[in-house]
């Protein structure tokens, strides 16, 4: 870990830690449901190789509580997952210190946002 | 506090006599280091699956949209994702997915060392259970899509 990220850390030790939950269980969620599910829609169903689910089909599912949980947290917990990671990569990466701050609040805010979406659209669905 | 600052004050002090001058100059790192060695690629690669998985979310978000708007304007979303370009960038963001989801595994024996009967446990053992997982989750949220109703 480069020095910037040590820094980052030692400046604001509680909200990391928590920072790293969320990027954790946005990492396990992202390994074990988006391969799937980005196979599916993105892959299989538009190039015929399976076919692709109806619309009435697709919204029965959404419709159902449980798919709707499972579809925010799809959401929500990935976006908090790359805000963490494509933070220290553009810290680290590209070595641009005195962005830090600009860059944590597009990564959270857009995280952020894509959450309030996902909730929105699950509401309204 | 003070005392360190002595000692510093005083290392200092050898150190301008000394042959061994630590050098306070610190060497700008270039933006592309993680070019040179596979070892940095790789940690760069994974790095930037990120971007793989925040594509993915906006995806859905936009599949998601399109359910809420009706059957045309689903099927118009369903229609774009069968362009070249959308197979294409959906194609490498899944290869990065992949990616990320055998990192990721792969990090659990590293994390967590499992001991039995005083031995350790090989961490490919220990990385077993994620792959079990990982193939018992898709292949229901396959079988949920697929069956028909």
């Amino acid at each position: 870990m480069s020095e910037s990220s040590i820094e980052s850390m030692k400046t604001k030790p509680s909200n990391e830690a928590f920072f790293w939950l969320l990027f954790s269980a946005g990492g396990v969620v992202a390994a074990v449901l988006i391969p799937i599910q980005l196979f599916l829609f993105g892959l299989a169903f538009p190039l015929g190789w399976l076919p692709q689910p109806s619309y009435e089909h697709l919204m029965a599912l959404v419709h159902s509580p449980l798919a709707r949980l499972y579809l925010f947290v799809l959401c929500s917990l990935p976006l908090f997952h790359w805000a963490h990671r494509f933070r220290f990569t553009l810290y680290d990466g590209l070595q641009v210190k005195h962005l830090n701050e600009v860059i944590f609040a597009f990564c959270y805010g857009g995280a952020l946002l894509g959450t309030v979406l996902a909730a929105y659209l699950l509401s309204s669905i | 506090m003070t005392d360190q600052a002595a000692i510093g004050q005083t290392t200092t002090d050898q150190a301008v006599r000394s042959e061994f001058h630590p050098r306070w100059h610190r060497k700008r790192v270039s933006t592309w280091w993680w070019l040179g060695e596979w070892h940095y690629l790789k940690f760069i690669l994974r790095e930037l699956t990120s971007l793989s998985v925040a594509w993915f979310v906006v995806l859905t978000l936009f599949q998601l949209r399109a359910l809420l708007h009706g059957p045309e304007t689903y099927a118009h979303f369903t229609g774009r994702l069968q362009s070249p370009l959308m197979i294409a960038l959906n194609l490498i963001a899944f290869c990065f997915v992949i990616f990320h989801a055998i990192t990721w595994f792969n990090l659990a024996p590293r994390a967590m060392a499992v001991r039995m009967g005083g031995k350790r446990v090989p961490e490919v053992l220990v990385a077993a259970p994620n792959y079990v997982l990982w193939f018992a989750v898709s292949a229901f949220v396959g079988w949920l899509l697929l069956r028909t109703p």
